[in-house]
């Protein structure tokens, strides 16, 4: 079942054309990556998709309703919650209040604990430092905490917008089997990375984004194999 | 590495300038104090610190907003101004005791500011700072101007009539009236309430949030137009208790009044460190008491208090322009 499609999808800023005419769409259950050079338009298809942006042209559809006209809330409680490029922790709340402000859309305060553990849980590091400041965490910790936030709405779908930059080989690592775990769980997720090999090595599917076009798509060991991208993103 | 040793070798020399300034401050008060007796000195400073207390209102509004918008709402003073005249109606016109009446100020003013960001400032919300901050003036100019009509609340001095009579106590030759102590409570109840609300519950946690990245806070999900619209209406509401509380501490209004109470507690705001709650707090009184101060000692002082606190103001600016609570510029590495 397609739980996200993207359709035809063009993005500007003023008169900068950011996205130009994209087409992807991600399963119910699947890892897709999205993957390409600094300023290809990766972030600018997240942010579309999570209603920051308008797009000027095409379509998004989620579970089958378009979402271009949606509020980034109602799009938050419908299911679709993005960790954001540079992690964008809230500096001056702490871990906990980071986490709560995840949890915005929702009201149960029972099952918001329940998400809560579960977060705890995945990321036990989170749990020790509940009661500091996002701002005083490390890198490696705030990536987790912006994971944990995102993770804290139960999205159905979770856009990763980056999440190895700047972190240190083993953290990588370890982020790439948290983000396994949670698809593994019942999370579909949409990957944006520039650490190709590292996102096809976990993705199901992927698609290579240039300037705002995709040129390639497929299932991600053939990609991996394509001998234009070995030597384009993976050296 | 050159600007960390430059920082080493200043701290003593930081540390000598701020020894003077507090040795300064020392003299200058054993010099009041001696001057016209301990008991003048001490009442002034509880007078100072009584107008403080009603500056710290209206200066939690401006921080408040500048923290969320990064907006100095140039109209936040006028806003005060109509909760005074919002008051007056209720205590004189309809003879509401003093509860409902500065309530029915607050709610008032809360509306008005509701009003104001959903007409002026939020359509200029994506345009250049300098558009909204230039339509605050307008706003201001505008709702003094608007009020002074005949038809609204007159260009008349009006005399506030006080919801209480005004008794008088004496202690140790300090003469405390009831409108101090109430002017002091409401405000303490005031601004710990606020305290409760931004630290501790969903909306004030969404407006520290939206604060700090509005992007980031629209991911989660929060209705970042409603945060803003609230923080506008939570700080009219204070503005309208501290027209109120002013009007019964000073009670002469018209629909100028609002303009250097705002500007001072402006003044209290940068000098607290703008966004910063408890420095607006602390700012405040520290104006309130320069005010008073300066009145009370200085010859011609009703006359160069205001002088007084613009002196402030760009001492603040030249010197500490995060102010006393103001968070330094976070350096990236
Ligand atoms: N806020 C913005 N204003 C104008 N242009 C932007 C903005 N954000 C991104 N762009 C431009 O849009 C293009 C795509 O950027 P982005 O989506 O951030 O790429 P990526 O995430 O793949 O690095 C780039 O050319 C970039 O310069
Ligand atoms: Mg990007």
């Amino acid at each position: 079942m397609q739980l996200l499609q993207v359709d035809n999808l063009h993005v500007a800023y003023g008169a900068i054309r950011a996205i130009q005419g994209i087409s992807f769409h991600v399963d119910a259950g699947e890892i897709v990556t999205l993957i390409g050079a600094n300023g290809a338009g990766k972030s600018t298809s997240l942010r579309t998709i999570s209603g920051l942006l308008r797009p000027y042209r095409g379509d998004i559809l989620y579970q089958g309703e378009s979402i271009v006209r949606t509020s980034p809330e109602r799009i938050v409680k419908a299911g679709i919650s993005q960790v954001p490029e540079g992690r964008q922790i809230f500096s001056t709340l702490t871990v906990m209040e980071n986490l709560q402000m995840g949890a915005y859309t929702r009201r149960d305060p029972q099952e918001i604990e329940s998400s809560m553990q579960r977060v705890f849980r995945s990321f036990p590091r989170l749990q020790e430092r509940q009661s500091q400041l996002g701002g005083t965490l490390s890198g490696g910790e705030q990536q987790m905490l912006a994971m944990g936030r995102g993770l804290m709405s139960m999205p159905r779908l979770l856009l990763l917008d980056e999440p190895s930059m700047g972190l240190a080989p083993i953290l990588v690592d370890e982020i790439f089997e948290i983000i396994k775990a949670i698809n593994a769980q019942g999370t579909s997720i949409l990957l944006v990375e520039q650490n190709a090999a590292m996102a096809l090595s976990i993705a199901d599917r992927a698609y290579v984004l240039e300037t705002g076009r995709i040129v390639l798509e497929g299932d991600a060991k053939s990609v991996l194999r394509n001998p234009q991208i070995r030597e384009a993103y993976l050296g | 590495m050159n600007r960390i040793l430059a920082k080493t070798l200043l701290r003593p020399v930081v540390w000598v300038i701020y020894a003077a300034l507090a040795a300064g401050l020392l003299y200058g008060i054993g010099y009041l104090v001696q001057l016209n007796g301990p008991t003048y000195f001490a009442q002034a400073i509880l007078d100072g610190l009584r107008l403080g207390f009603v500056y710290a209102l209206i200066a939690l509004g401006y921080t408040m907003v500048y923290g969320i918008v990064r907006l100095i709402n140039f109209a936040h003073g006028d806003v005060f101004m109509v909760g005074a005249f919002a008051s007056y109606y209720a205590v004189a016109r309809y003879g509401w005791s003093f509860v409902p009446a500065i309530l029915f100020a607050m709610v008032i003013c809360l509306l008005l500011n509701i009003v104001i960001e959903r007409v002026a400032y939020k359509p200029l919300r994506e345009a250049p700072r300098i558009a909204s901050l230039i339509t605050a003036i307008g706003v201001s100019f505008f709702l003094e101007s608007f009020t002074a009509l005949r038809f609204a609340f007159s260009a008349d001095y009006i005399t506030y009539k006080r919801p209480f009579e005004v008794t008088v106590w004496k202690f140790w030759g300090l003469s405390i009236t009831n409108a101090t102590v109430i002017i002091v409570g409401v405000t303490l109840a005031l601004v710990l309430g606020l305290q409760y609300v931004i630290r501790r519950t969903k909306i004030g946690k969404a407006m520290r949030a939206t604060s700090l990245d509005k992007s980031a806070a629209r991911l989660m999900g929060i209705n970042v137009d409603g945060v803003i619209t609230f923080t506008f209406a939570l700080g009219a509401a204070l503005a309208g208790a501290a027209g109120t509380l002013y009007a019964i501490a000073f009670p002469q209004i018209w629909t100028f009044m609002g303009i250097m109470p705002g500007l001072k507690a402006f003044t209290a705001a940068v000098l607290g460190g703008i966004g910063s709650v408890p420095g607006a707090f602390v700012g405040s009184l520290l104006m309130g008491t320069v005010d008073v101060l300066v009145v009370s000692f200085l010859p011609l002082g009703s006359r160069l208090r205001d002088l007084f606190a613009f002196l402030v103001l760009i001492v603040v600016f030249l010197v500490k322009p995060t102010g006393i609570f103001g968070e330094p510029q976070v350096e990236k590495v």
